[in-house]
């Protein structure tokens, strides 16, 4: 039995189709569903779905032997303890440093709002900047326009939120994409199983161009 | 507002997170298996030492990455001023010993089960105070050595009860040579070190394609990746790697050597080979390998060759070995069976019947405990079954509330 972990919203959606082509689909509609576990038309297949964040931990831990997981989530959550082994090309977006349209000089050290809070710390360590974070876990955008923060570590799709609330992308820190997420001893222990699925699922994404 | 279902102050019974206790009946079961293993070892010609739990902090960090620095809690020596590490790993102590102790010229088979200290959890729900339980063979470079260890560890987990596991085989001089061949910088070979621990195959093509290097080198580095799998990716490597240098060669001949011992002496456990797992890179200069249990996502045993350490103690020595930690092997193996129940004394006196009968059993290894005058008695709760009465007019064992046994 392998178990795949993903995350409701975009990578769900954007990981069905890929699954699909590999014969994966779940019998309920994950989509509507509040169940938490889904049994696929493969017997030896189920998907577990959870928040983005928790997948890294799912699959590191072994208790989801595959998952789906933003770059994101993956550079945030750091260490060695996970394979990476394909690029699933999906639920792309960018990792950016955003700011207010007309940046505001200031005297005292810069704040930035970020949920990444382990990825803006070593970008500004690596430009050589002091910072203070503020970690928060969503509407980064409203943090420049109420002084909690003066930049913005956050994902960015079409940069029309940002736009909508008066501020500007200044840099790209990293291109985002989903990737797949495979458990160390799954790799071994469940070989065949897993380079199959690998295989299979690397074939759907070159197919989908 | 305050809520009594959640602690609000500090409490004196808390132990830190990742700091854990052993009680009965499992401190026993521990006990057991340790007692157990350390009788192999010592079958096997492994002999016992016990190094200190503190040290110099240099001496416990020879050769080691940073994250063993990060990993070992330390203090300053109030005698000298010098900063003492508490041992997060005993296989520098054991190198230690055997380069500047024992001194020997013969190889040196040493064998060590002890706690050791770590500053944060290496993993989920692993304990930061685990007793590490480790051999290690010193003196001799060739494969025979890196067999035996590999046996030892399958015996190992044999004895604590593990029955179906995997193990997984690589060889970091593979990786190593050719970084080196290709000409890697030092920072290079780590970012690729770095993205062949995650076997981020993306990350790795886009990084070799930056133009320095040889499409022969990278097509070679990149295979690395997915040469993973059963015996036939020895034989995949050797095609691959054709136009590569001796030493990847002779590297793939240790493996092959590996492979065909492993085959003949423990078939029925799964072998896996990967050459891109570097596990202890910074140290390990040879064949490494490691076991893995069914529904347990993380290593449970690792070991492999790591002949630099007897240099930077002053005495070159080959070295090859392995470590695990005995409460995950105990958490692992299936449980054991119910302890054999205690015998319930009368109080103690000076008859001396009683005395003798009581001396007859615990010598035939039964548990027997005296009553205490005045106590409550809960025969469940002290964990007996039987009693001692006086049964027409002599002292007999008798099941709790039935015939005499």
């Amino acid at each position: 039995m392998i178990t795949i972990a993903v995350s409701k919203g975009r990578i769900l959606l954007e990981t069905l189709p890929l699954l699909a082509r590999a014969g994966i689909t779940p019998v309920d509609d994950p989509h509507t569903s509040r169940k938490l576990i889904f049994e696929t038309r493969r017997a030896d297949v189920r998907l577990v779905v959870i928040r983005a964040a928790d997948v890294p931990t799912f699959v590191e831990y072994g208790a989801a032997d595959m998952g789906v997981a933003g770059k994101d989530v993956l550079m945030e959550y750091g260490g060695g303890g996970l394979y990476e082994p394909l690029d699933l090309g999906i639920a792309r977006c960018r990792l950016m440093l955003a700011g207010p349209e007309q940046a505001v000089p200031r005297a005292r050290r810069t704040r930035v709002a970020t949920k990444y809070v382990e990825t803006a710390r070593r970008y500004f360590a690596a430009r050589g900047e002091q910072v203070e974070i503020v970690k928060l876990y969503g509407s980064m955008e409203l943090a420049p326009l109420v002084g909690l923060a003066d930049l913005i570590v956050d994902l960015v799709d079409s940069g029309n939120t940002l736009r909508a609330n008066g501020l500007r992308p200044y840099e790209t820190i990293a291109d985002i994409s989903s990737r797949l997420i495979v458990n160390k001893a799954a790799m071994k222990m469940k070989h065949e199983q897993v380079k199959g699925l690998i295989a299979q699922l690397e074939a759907a994404t070159k197919t989908q161009g | 507002m305050k809520d009594s279902r959640l602690e609000t102050a500090p409490n004196r019974w808390v132990l830190p997170d990742g700091v854990d206790e052993y009680l009965p009946p499992e401190a026993e079961a521990l006990e057991r298996l340790r007692r157990e293993l350390l009788d192999m070892f010592r079958g096997w010609g492994y002999e016992l030492i016990i190094p200190p739990l503190i040290e110099y902090l240099e001496s416990l960090l020879v050769g080691a990455g940073h994250d063993l620095e990060i990993e070992t809690f330390k203090l300053i020596d109030q005698a000298t001023g010098r900063l003492l590490g508490v041992r997060a790993d005993m296989t520098p102590q054991a190198a230690r010993i055997d380069a500047h102790q024992l001194m020997r010229s013969t190889p040196v088979r040493l064998c060590y089960l002890d706690s050791v200290l770590h500053t944060r959890r290496n993993g989920f729900a692993s304990s930061r105070n685990p007793l590490q339980l480790g051999a290690e063979l010193y003196g001799h470079a060739g494969i025979e050595s890196d067999i035996e260890m590999l046996r030892l560890m399958v015996r190992c987990l044999r004895v604590a009860g593990l029955q179906s596991f995997h193990v997984d085989i690589g060889h970091v001089g593979i990786f190593r040579a050719l970084a080196h061949e290709a000409g890697l910088t030092e920072g290079k070979e780590a970012i690729l070190f770095d993205a062949l621990q995650r076997k981020a195959k993306p990350e790795i093509e886009a990084f070799l394609a930056d133009g320095t290097i040889t499409e022969r080198h990278r097509r070679m580095l990149t295979a690395l990746v997915d040469l993973n799998g059963h015996t036939d990716v020895l034989d995949e490597a050797r095609a691959i790697f054709k136009s590569a240098g001796r030493e990847v060669h002779e590297a793939l001949d240790n493996l092959r050597q590996m492979a065909a011992a492993a085959q003949c002496q423990f078939a029925a456990i799964n072998l896996h080979y990967d050459l891109a797992e570097l596990r202890g890179y910074r140290y390990q200069s040879g064949v490494v390998f490691a076991a893995f249990a069914p529904g347990f996502g993380q290593e449970i045993a690792r070991g492999g060759r790591y002949d630099e350490i007897g240099r930077l103690f002053g005495r070159t020595r080959p070295a090859t070995g392995f470590s695990t930690d005995l409460k995950t092997l105990l958490a692992l193996a299936p449980a054991a069976p119910e302890p054999k129940q205690a015998i319930l004394s009368p109080p103690w006196s000076d008859d001396d019947e009683l005395r003798k009968l009581i001396r007859r059993l615990r010598a035939e290894g039964e548990r027997v405990i005296y009553t205490l005058p005045g106590q409550a008695v809960d025969l469940a709760e002290m964990g007996c079954d039987r009693l001692i009465e006086r049964r027409e007019g002599r002292w007999a064992v008798v099941a709790a509330g039935g015939p005499a046994v």
